[in-house]
């Protein structure tokens, strides 16, 4: 059962390990499918839907989906393309991301994904919803406008940390970050060295007294496109 | 043949983005040979005299000023460009977006720990626009047909769009010209 076996992504061959998902085979081959939620060494949580591929026809998340032999796998087409830029514009209006002056901007994996898509301009309706900014802890803030629910924290937090310091409360546009079952981020064990503060794709979560540090031309996605780091490993 | 013309406004913004199309150097002078000026803080002229080819807008709509302008420069402008995060999606001044305008006005003119007001008023003579109720990004006012993000779009942004526009070739920003902040 434990050989290798092959599929293809836009008509590519990919060699897949048994037990792998679409996302690590073509990660593994240089092949980069857009993903906001997944991390490599956290448990996927399959929420944001920006990895979605046509497989065997049918949309499946490539982070959660399990490589198989011979699936015919679309990543890079118009259509599918089309509909990330729908799911990264819709991040956008539902929250309140105001890019010139966030700490994480340059660093930011949605912000990144928008560049790569090509995003100039939403095209839903902004929604200004009411957030709440935690500052209490003297290490970290949460800023909740900026949160995109990707669960990474609360993952990283349960199984890297051994902590338990993030829960999802509320469901549908109600669904929010809580700390500790709505304790101040202050009383919790939380630590500005945690794996679940430094996994936040965005500036939800941030470590303090660290803004800026990067001056503007050299952060991570200001030459190149999130992802190209996978790209420049395709053989 | 006539030169195309070119219109700008600010509305809710900084003059940062007036500044970065002044930022396009020496072009400035190409610039002055491609195109001739209407309706603009540049050359301070205030009222439409012709039809222009393109618009930029700078800044969100705060007040009904902001709208009535936006709308007339709809009116007069062949292309119309949102240049900025304030006409992209309201910036800083859409700070105020997650609050109730009541709030804002008595924390500005009442409550605020630096404010002096023995009279109590809010301003609301009637040559002050009214302000409306959160701040609008510009396409959720009228029709845009391209957006410069950016804050502010570096220079080579809007020149490599204005040249583009002008001389009728497709609008493709680089990954690099693309950016938020
Ligand atoms: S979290 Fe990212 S997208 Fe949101 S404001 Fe900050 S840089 Fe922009
Ligand atoms: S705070 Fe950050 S890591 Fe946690 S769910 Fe929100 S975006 Fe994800
Ligand atoms: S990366 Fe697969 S659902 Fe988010």
């Amino acid at each position: 059962m434990s050989a290798t076996f092959t599929f293809t992504i836009d008509g590519k061959e990919i060699k897949g390990q048994p037990g792998q998902t679409i996302m690590e085979a073509a990660e593994a081959a240089g092949v980069y499918i857009p993903r906001l939620c997944y991390s490599k060494d956290l448990r996927p949580h399959g929420s944001c839907r920006v990895c979605t591929c046509m497989v065997n026809g049918r949309p499946q998340a490539a982070c959660t989906q399990p490589a198989a032999e011979g699936m015919v796998v679309e990543n890079n087409t118009d259509e599918l393309q089309a509909i990330r830029r729908d799911l990264v514009e819709m991040l956008f209006v539902e929250g309140n991301h105001f890019c010139p002056f966030c700490e994480k901007s340059g660093n930011c994996e949605l912000q990144a994904m928008a560049y790569r898509l090509g995003i100039t301009a939403p095209k839903f309706p902004y929604l200004w919803p009411d957030r709440s900014v935690d500052a209490s802890h003297p290490e970290v803030f949460i800023d909740r406008n900026r949160c995109i629910l990707c669960g990474r924290c609360v993952n990283a937090s349960k199984d890297a940390d051994g902590k338990n310091v993030f829960q999802f409360v509320g469901r549908g546009e109600h669904k929010r970050v809580a700390v500790n079952a709505e304790a101040n981020l202050a009383d919790t064990d939380l630590k500005g060295t945690d794996r679940a503060v430094a996994v936040c794709p965005v500036g939800a979560i941030l470590v303090k007294h660290k803004g800026y540090a990067t001056p503007v031309g050299r952060r991570s996605y200001d030459q190149k496109p999130i992802g190209s780091e996978i790209e420049s490993k395709r053989k | 043949m006539a030169k195309p013309k070119v219109a700008t406004a600010s509305l809710a913004g900084c003059f940062g983005c007036h500044m970065s199309v002044l930022d396009i150097d020496d072009r400035i002078l190409k610039l002055v040979e491609l195109v001739e000026f209407n309706k603009s803080p540049i050359n301070d002229i205030k009222k439409f005299t012709d039809r222009c080819a393109v618009g930029l807008i700078e800044g969100g709509c705060c007040n009904e000023e902001n709208v009535r302008v936006l709308q007339d420069f709809r009116k007069n402008c062949d292309v119309l460009i949102s240049v900025g995060e304030c006409a992209i999606m309201g910036g800083i001044p859409a700070m105020r977006n997650t609050i109730p305008l009541k709030e804002c006005l008595d924390e500005a003119y009442l409550n605020g720990p630096t404010v002096y007001n023995p009279a109590k008023k809010i301003p609301a003579d009637k040559e002050i626009p009214l302000l409306l109720n959160r701040v609008y990004a510009c396409h959720e006012v009228v029709k845009m047909d391209y957006h410069l993000p950016g804050c502010p779009p570096p220079a080579d942004t809007i020149w490599e769009a204005l040249v583009a526009l002008l001389t009728g070739k497709p609008l493709k920003l680089s990954y690099e010209l693309i950016k938020y902040d």
